[in-house]
Parts: structure tokens; sequence; C-alpha cells
């Protein structure tokens, strides 16, 4: 078994600096690196380029590297619920690119996967596809999107042993599978490290291989954007 | 009478067939869930990772971990699954989605939607609504027929900046059931009480009217 337990987020995070870019999982709030954000917020880091499909909201996720500043540019899909985004948008602070969902996921896997590029049809047509080599195939259009290039990415997952396999839980899962082992470093953080061998190894969604370090996250605040319910 | 929007979303219900896998799009599609009819098998995919989603969770069992594409808590039925974001764009780009129902601000009439950008206001995105246009084979566009201004939203040309082109293929307004055909809106069937004259004053795009429209049924 190749160990990739390290202690906390402090040794996870060793080798992060200014300037460089990072891919974060979670849809909304929803399966986000807490642990590893919080760090990056105490690092104070500065000039980073985030890509995620969203951008946290004022003051929770994303939205406390924003807040400080921390964050050149983001590249998303989505980027509501924010006030202090679209000041900094607006402004020209924060330069953002924003692309179809679909292609962001893929983006990310062709980076984990070694396709230096993909093609896709959403956007053809669009202003996303502006500048881009566009080819028919089969009748249809098809837009080239290259693979992401990141230093870091930093993931969540429900479960976890210290080789490095995962397991996610419900819709928490969404970005941070394609995003493991697309990056030069991918740190996950879990809210259970299990003993190793505990995991049925037909259960794991990420094998140990794409992921380089692992830690067990100290709290999970979870928050929840929109919480909607029926009546009984 | 013009429909409301529960009223658009029953009549869009009516589109969705037994055995279909629908994705819904915010706001009025998101109510189509609704009215779709018990007797038939349907799943519906949320693009974040869930396929066979449920009604909302009852007050003290939300679960943070289970939600849909709008953040909103949900649950899931038996027979549901869990998937991440690359295969959920699968499905999607795949074509293993029957049907897409999705809200949009203009809608051209060779098919072109514009649903995700207002130059000069605040942008937020177009979240999966590229990917869903670019590649469903069945798209409903679910809106009313004019913005507030009064306007029509079913134009010759886009002005806003496009999500797709050429890919909607039915409309279901407020005041009108229409079909994007080669050569314009073809009007399938009006609201209750709209007459055909209503649904021309509100169309700027290319109105095709062949024989008797029947009034839609709800």
């Amino acid at each position: 078994m190749i160990n990739k337990k390290v202690a906390n987020v402090h040794e996870a995070l060793e080798g992060v600096s200014d300037n460089m870019t990072f891919m974060l999982g979670g849809f909304g709030l929803c399966g986000i690196p807490e642990n590893s954000i919080n760090e990056l917020v105490k690092l104070n880091l500065k000039g980073l380029t985030c890509i995620s499909n969203n951008a946290g909201v004022d003051d929770f996720g994303l939205g406390l590297l924003l807040h400080k500043k921390q964050i050149k540019k983001m590249i998303s899909s989505y980027v509501g619920e924010n006030d202090e985004f679209e000041r900094q948008m607006l402004s020209g602070e924060l330069d953002v690119e924003l692309i179809p969902q679909g292609t962001l996921a893929e983006r990310c896997r062709a980076a984990q996967s070694g396709f230096p590029a993909i093609y896709t049809p959403a956007g053809y047509g669009t202003e996303v596809a502006e500048g881009k080599e566009t080819r028919e195939f089969d009748g249809k259009m098809y837009v080239l999107e290259h693979a992401f290039k990141a230093d870091f990415a930093f993931v969540k997952a429900w479960k976890g042993d210290a080789a490095g396999n995962l397991i996610f839980k419900g819709t928490a899962r969404n970005f941070n599978p394609a995003m493991c082992g697309a990056a030069k470093i991918t740190v996950a953080e879990v809210e259970e490290l299990v003993p190793v061998g505990s995991l049925d190894p037909n259960q794991i969604h990420i094998p140990g291989i794409f992921v380089q370090r692992i830690f067990l996250g100290e709290t999970y605040e979870k928050r929840i954007e929109q919480r909607t319910v029926r009546t009984r | 009478m013009a429909l409301d929007k529960t009223g658009i979303a029953k009549r869009i219900a009516k589109e969705v067939k037994d055995g279909y896998y629908v994705n819904l799009g915010i706001g009025i599609p998101t109510l189509v869930a609704n009215y779709v009819r018990d007797d038939i098998e349907v799943e519906f995919q949320s693009e974040n990772g869930v396929l066979g989603m449920g009604p909302f969770p009852f007050e003290g069992e939300e679960d943070a971990d289970i939600i849909n594409a709008g953040k909103q808590t949900i649950t899931t039925l038996p027979g549901a699954s869990f998937f991440d974001s690359a295969m959920s764009f699968s499905m999607i780009r795949g074509k293993h989605v029957d049907l897409t129902i999705l809200g949009a601000m203009e809608v051209s009439e060779n098919g072109d939607i514009a649903n995700w950008k207002i130059p000069g206001k605040m942008v937020k995105g177009m979240g999966g609504a590229m990917d869903l246009v670019a590649s469903a084979e069945n798209i409903i566009v679910a809106m009313m027929h004019t913005n507030k201004a009064g306007e029509s939203k079913l134009l010759k040309k886009c002005s806003l900046p496009l999500t797709g082109v050429g890919c909607v293929k039915k409309i279901v307004t407020n005041l009108a059931v229409l079909e994007v055909t080669d050569k314009g809106f073809k009007l399938l069937e009006r609201a209750p009480g709209i007459s055909v004259e209503d649904i021309k004053k509100a169309t700027e795009g290319t109105l095709i009217v062949e024989g008797d429209i029947p009034e839609m049924s709800l």
C-alpha cells in the first residue's frame, strides 16, 4: 500500500503558492473542500486562478477567497448568489471565464485521462466558441475545447483510506471525481478516514492512484443554499 | 385567458411520455414534475448528478449532500442513482435523456435560443444550458410569450447572446403551443379564450397558421 495520508490540512497544502491554478470540487456549496478552502484563506495566497463550477456565496466556500481578493481569475459555469463576486467582476478586478457546465467537467476529465482536447457540441454558434477551432462530424458542428492545466486539485469525499481510495456521497460527488488526477497534485479531504482494507474494492469511486495526499477534514459545516421542504 | 405559469407547466406535462428520462430547467420547467400523469413511469435527471429525483424532503429530513441543480434539497425515489458531473453530461450530450424542458428569454423562428446573458447586466453564467440545448433531440421551451415590456420573445432573430443554434423544437407559452419549422413558428394550439389574432400580435417572428387552431386542453 502506498501511503497518501498526511496529518492535517497544513501538510496537505504544502507547495501551494501565489499565482497558481487550482481545481476545486463542488456544486454550489455541496461537496466543496471546506478545509482546503479555509486553509487557502489563512495562507492568504494571491493571484489565484480557480476552476470551479461555482464561486461560493458571500461568506462561505470560494466567496471567502474572493472576499480577500485572493482570486485573479475564475473559470466557472454559473456564478450567481454572490454579491462580492458581482462587484469584482463588474469593476474588472476579477477576470471571469464562463463555460458550459459539461465542458467544464470534460476539460477536467480530459486532463485526468491524457486527452489534450475534446470536441463538444456545447456552445457551437455562441460566443463561447469564438476564436476556437470547430469541426463537423456526421453533419453536426463541434467545438474543440482543451484540457485544463492545474497545479492542485482540491476535492472532498465522504470516505477514504490512506491508499487514497475515495467514496462520495449523494450529489456531493459532482465535479470531485473528474478533478482527481487532473492537476499535478490532487489533495483529497474526507469526512471519514477509514482503515486500509475496510473499503470494499467494488465500491470505490476513485482509485487511490489519482490522489497524492489525503487527510481527515476537521469539521464540515455543509451549508445548505436552498433549504426546500414539503409539509407532512 | 392567457395561462399562468402553472398552466404552462400543466400543458407541457402532457408532452412527457411513459419511459422518458427528463431534464427540467429552473423556473416554470421545475413545476412540470407536479403535473405528470401518475400512471406513467418517468425519471427526472438533475445535471448535478442524480437520476430518479423525488419530491422535496419533509422538514427535518433535509440532507446537505442531496440537492438538485437549483441547489434545493431534494429526495430520491426507489431506483435512483448518483453520478459525477462528467457522467451526467455524458447522459445529456450522448442523447440518453429523452426530453429537456427549459426557459428562455428569446427564441427565434429557426430554433435559436437565448437564455443566459443580458449584455451590460450581471451575467451569472450558462450552467448546463448550452450542453443541454446542443445535444437534446427533444427540447421544449417554457416561457411567457412577451416580456415585461410587452415585447415579443418569439423573434425572427434573437437579439441576445445565443445559448444554442437551431435547437428548439417546441414552445409552450402563456398564449400558445408552437412548433419550430423550416418556415417559422407553426401555431398548433391556442390558450383557452386566446384568439389567433392575439397570438399574431404577440409574435414578431413568422407565424404559420394553417386551418383551424384548436384550444389546448389542460
